[in-house]
């Protein structure tokens, strides 16, 4: 498999920030971002970033099962996380993510048939003092209600 | 992005840390040079690394992430004539539920951060630093970025910073999702680029760190405060708060009130007066019901014990602590039981799996609070929760252990009778 050419510069520039032979600290970013591009950690994934970061392929796959932004299979087009944790609790949280169940028509780590949204109840993302909060890929968003859930999903599904 | 997330200054804050948010632009170089930047860095070059380590000692700043640890205690902890390389590491793994602050000093003012960690290298004697940066923070990722790439365009990174002849190179480096990862040794196992599991200490990360190399590691906002100790003496920031609690920090207030919001407040603030007047009271004129006071890991504080000043000695005597800044405001409608298994779910997610007690005092916990919260409770799962919880204290490798049975033991022994009516419901379902 292949990488962009933007990918590998990122690469290419990340293996030079650690000490001398340290390459494999590479691992965790190059996974995430890898993945932000191709959509999954696949096996190919695994075997490139192993290549690059000058480790075995199962020293790769043991980081995957732990980290939780990581995915073996792809997530729809939009992740929408909703934090249900004390903050956001308090102030709506739990029902926003029902709400989101119902919206979208899957559960948790669940993907739309049509591929465009996946849904994950999350842990506290940060955004305590603006709850509740929903981050979409990496885009935050603050103060959520249901209603400002449907703009938002809807607004996303007409423009993709 | 959404809009600004700090607020409009309030007379009641401090602001010392936070000073230059609102400021346009206020993340770039220009504006930290114009508004006192540099001038700390520039002191630093020409005091002794011990004069440094003392200055911070004087100011008593203490350690922002949670554990309030002295931060020039921990400074010369680092053995910096060691033959091997020293390492500098900063943790912006916010993580801890209810803690919404690094995320402002990164966004708004990068460069007082950045300033912060060159002061820590001179008295450390590090010439690199890598900024640990949780996953969710992808923008900030960028954000931190953008301002390396302007400090090392303008020479305030890299070789001859500001043509003083110190060399230092820092670097962003992003998580992948682990609140675990915010455990210090974790994190450096993390950065290492292996699942987040905390180390046994001794040997302590100043001493071997990441990459078995001497590490500094501080949260922030800890850095972010150096630059204004340097600058205008320790003393001067210890005298903004109480004896051995020096300074100012921000607090995140959210949860039950009516404005919730990042504050920067002195040490020692009465917390009351947080609640009441800086966040603008409880919505609906409900009574206070309960009060976290500084993120999910303390124990969990009864409003007849809120009347108290807000520092890490105080919260301490009160058998509680300060922790990272995150206090979560419950009114009088809160159901205690589902607040215990949220948080619950929580740790047991969370838990790394390293040690048993935690992995499954966590799970078996989640089981027990699930069931009660179903209404399927037991009248001895309350002192089941209690003796379970006292098992895990201390006895785990890191503090994610004591971090869920805490705010259990507290929940349990402080609100039983929201698991009494529980228990009651259920009887009349009966």
């Amino acid at each position: 498999m292949t990488f962009s050419p933007q990918l590998e510069q990122r690469f290419a520039k990340m293996l030079t920030r650690y000490p001398e032979g340290r390459t494999r600290s590479a691992v965790i970013p190059m996974l995430i971002y890898a993945q932000d591009e191709v959509g999954a950690i696949t096996r190919d994934v695994i075997e490139e970033v192993a290549k690059r970061c000058k480790v075995t392929p199962v020293q790769v796959d043991e980081v995957v099962g732990y980290y939780s932004m990581l995915h073996r299979k792809p997530q729809g087009k939009f992740h929408v996380q909703v934090c249900t944790n004390i903050s956001c609790l308090l102030v709506g949280g739990e029902e926003l993510y029902e709400h989101a169940k119902k919206k979208l028509g899957v559960g948790h780590k669940e993907t739309t048939a049509d591929g465009q949204f996946s849904l994950e109840e999350v842990e506290c993302m940060g955004a305590c003092s603006w709850a509740p909060a929903v981050e979409i890929n990496y885009d935050f968003h603050h103060h959520v209600t249901p209603e400002k859930l449907d703009q938002l999903i809807d607004g996303l599904r007409k423009a993709h | 992005m959404a809009k600004q997330l700090y607020n409009p200054p309030s007379p009641l804050e401090t602001r010392i840390l936070s000073k230059r948010f609102g400021l346009e632009g206020s993340e770039t170089l220009d504006v930290y040079l114009a508004n006192d930047g540099y001038k700390a860095f520039l002191k630093a070059k020409e005091m002794a690394p011990e004069a440094i380590i003392e200055e911070v000692k004087t100011s008593a700043l203490r350690g922002r992430g949670g554990a309030g640890f002295p931060t020039g205690l921990k400074w010369s902890f680092v053995p910096r004539t060691s033959p091997k390389p020293r390492v500098i590491v900063v943790n912006a793994d916010e993580s801890e539920p209810g803690t919404c602050k690094d995320r402002l000093l990164m966004e708004y003012d990068p460069h007082q951060m950045i300033e912060g960690i060159l002061i820590a290298s001179l008295a450390v004697q590090a010439h690199v630093g890598y900024i640990y940066i949780r996953g969710e923070y992808r923008y900030l990722v960028e954000a931190m970025d953008r301002a390396l790439e302007e400090a090392y365009a303008r020479g305030y990174l890299g070789k001859n910073i500001a043509g003083t002849g110190w060399d230092f190179d820092l670097y962003t480096h992003t998580g992948a999702g682990a609140y675990e990862c915010g455990e210090e040794t974790a994190l450096l196992d993390s950065l290492e680029g292996k699942r987040g599991i905390p180390r046994m200490k001794p040997p302590f990360p100043a001493v071997a760190g990441a990459w078995a190399m001497p590490t500094l590691l501080n949260n922030v906002e800890t850095f972010s405060a150096i630059p204004p100790i340097i600058r205008d003496g320790g003393a001067a920031f210890a005298a903004l708060g109480t004896p051995k609690n020096g300074g100012t920090r921000l607090v995140c207030i959210s949860g039950h009130v009516n404005q919730p919001g990042v504050y920067e407040l002195p040490l020692g603030f009465p917390m009351m007066k947080a609640i009441e007047e800086v966040a603008g009271g409880i919505p609906g004129g409900k009574k206070l019901k309960a009060v976290v006071p500084g993120g999910s890991s303390c124990p969990i504080l009864r409003a007849d014990e809120c009347d108290i000043a807000m520092d890490y000695d105080t919260l301490a005597k009160i058998g509680s602590m300060l922790g990272s800044g995150g206090m979560v405001v419950l009114d009088e409608t809160t159901d205690m039981v589902g607040f215990a298994l949220r948080i619950m779910r929580f740790y047991a997610h969370e838990s790394c799996g390293w040690c048993i007690p935690c992995r499954e005092g966590t799970t078996w916990m989640k089981k027990i609070l699930t069931r009660f919260h179903e209404g399927q409770g037991r009248r001895e799962d309350i002192a089941l929760l209690g003796e379970l919880s006292k098992n895990m204290l201390g006895r785990t490798f890191c503090a994610l252990g004591d971090a869920a049975a805490l705010p259990t033991i507290s929940i349990v022994e402080k609100f039983t009778e929201d698991f009494e009516t529980y228990l009651a419901r259920q009887e009349v379902m009966v």
